[in-house]
């Protein structure tokens, strides 16, 4: 079982944080095609960002119910990344081949480098909803879990 | 001094690994598993994989730790039946002696930096100089793991979500 922590500083500091951390994944994330960086790393750490919450605030204050509410979308990244695949095959090629992208307008190019994109997120979904996934598992092991699946 | 930058590091990454396995403490030693993670990642970041330097500084140090942390909190933090017994005379003579026909063997590689070797003329060429025209991404990693390689980063995924769905099913049950 995780308890707050009774900490000014660290629960400030932790306030202040957050959202830095959640906006330079999302930074690495869409930035990715032209930096280092990518749907991996942006996913762990928004992962880690909301397990951060966690650790600070506990599993049920109000600053740590996004990381709650990530946990209904376990399978959603994995679903995004197929997803980009279907619509390649209803767009007539092959699965994951993003140059037939079924979205209008776009050149082949184009449409590979928003294929890129979208499976970027996906990964990234994926990747912070496990890594969030697996902090609750280990919390709570041999509790009686209540209200937090 | 050629080496004034690898050799440090080289020996910090072997202190900071044996310190991981030999100290008693299981928490001090997942933090130092953490250390040796940042400077494996320095390591990444001198060959020039910056994107797998990223990786194993969020991944090795930041999550693995938090992961090794958390189930620690949960089990005995001390683990007293470690019993280090002396390695056997056939590992003492023998590991040095592969070790030793490894740095031998390691002589016929190419040079890092060599842009003849085999492994910078055959295929990373193709990728290099089209991965820009094809996919508009100036970064050739993204491009080549999202589009060149989307199946296996496909994959990929499945086996992240899947270790999360079995650490909950292993570990999340009501009526324990």
């Amino acid at each position: 079982m995780i308890h707050p922590h009774d900490s000014v500083i660290v629960t400030t500091l932790s306030r202040l944080l957050i959202p830095l951390v959640q906006l330079y994944a999302l930074y690495i994330l869409f930035f990715g095609q032209y930096s280092p960086g990518g749907g991996f790393v942006a996913g762990v750490m928004l992962g880690a960002s909301l397990i951060f919450a966690i650790l600070v605030f506990g599993p049920d204050a109000p600053a740590s119910a996004l990381s709650r509410k990530v946990l209904h979308g376990d399978g959603l990244g994995l679903i995004i990344f197929a997803g980009v695949g279907g619509l390649c095959l209803i767009g007539g090629g092959e699965f994951l081949n993003y140059a037939s992208l079924s979205v209008p307008g776009l050149e082949p190019d184009a449409r590979r480098s928003l294929g890129i994109v979208l499976t970027q997120i996906g990964v990234a979904v994926d990747c912070a909803v496990t890594a969030v996934s697996i902090v609750f598992s280990l919390a709570f092991i041999g509790h009686e879990e209540d209200s937090h699946a | 001094m050629t080496y004034s930058f690898e050799l440090p590091l080289l020996a910090l990454l072997m202190i900071t690994a044996a310190g991981a396995i030999l100290v008693k403490d299981l928490i001090s030693a997942a933090f130092i598993l953490g250390t040796y993670s940042f400077f494996l990642a320095l390591v990444w970041a001198w060959l020039g994989a910056v994107d797998l330097a990223f990786v194993e500084a969020v991944v090795g140090a930041g999550l693995a730790t938090v992961f090794f942390l958390l189930t620690l909190f949960q089990t005995d933090p001390e683990d007293h039946h470690i019993r280090r017994t002396r390695p056997p005379l056939l590992a003492l003579v023998g590991l040095p002696a592969l070790g030793l026909l490894l740095l031998y063997a390691a002589n016929d590689l190419p040079e890092f930096d060599d842009p003849t070797s085999p492994a910078s003329v055959h295929v990373s060429p193709v990728y290099l100089e089209n991965s820009l025209q094809d996919t508009r991404t100036p970064n050739v990693v993204t491009s080549i793991i999202m589009d060149y390689r989307g199946f296996d980063t496909l994959i990929e995924t499945a086996v992240i979500f899947t270790a999360g769905i079995a650490c909950a099913a292993l570990l999340r049950r009501t009526s324990a």
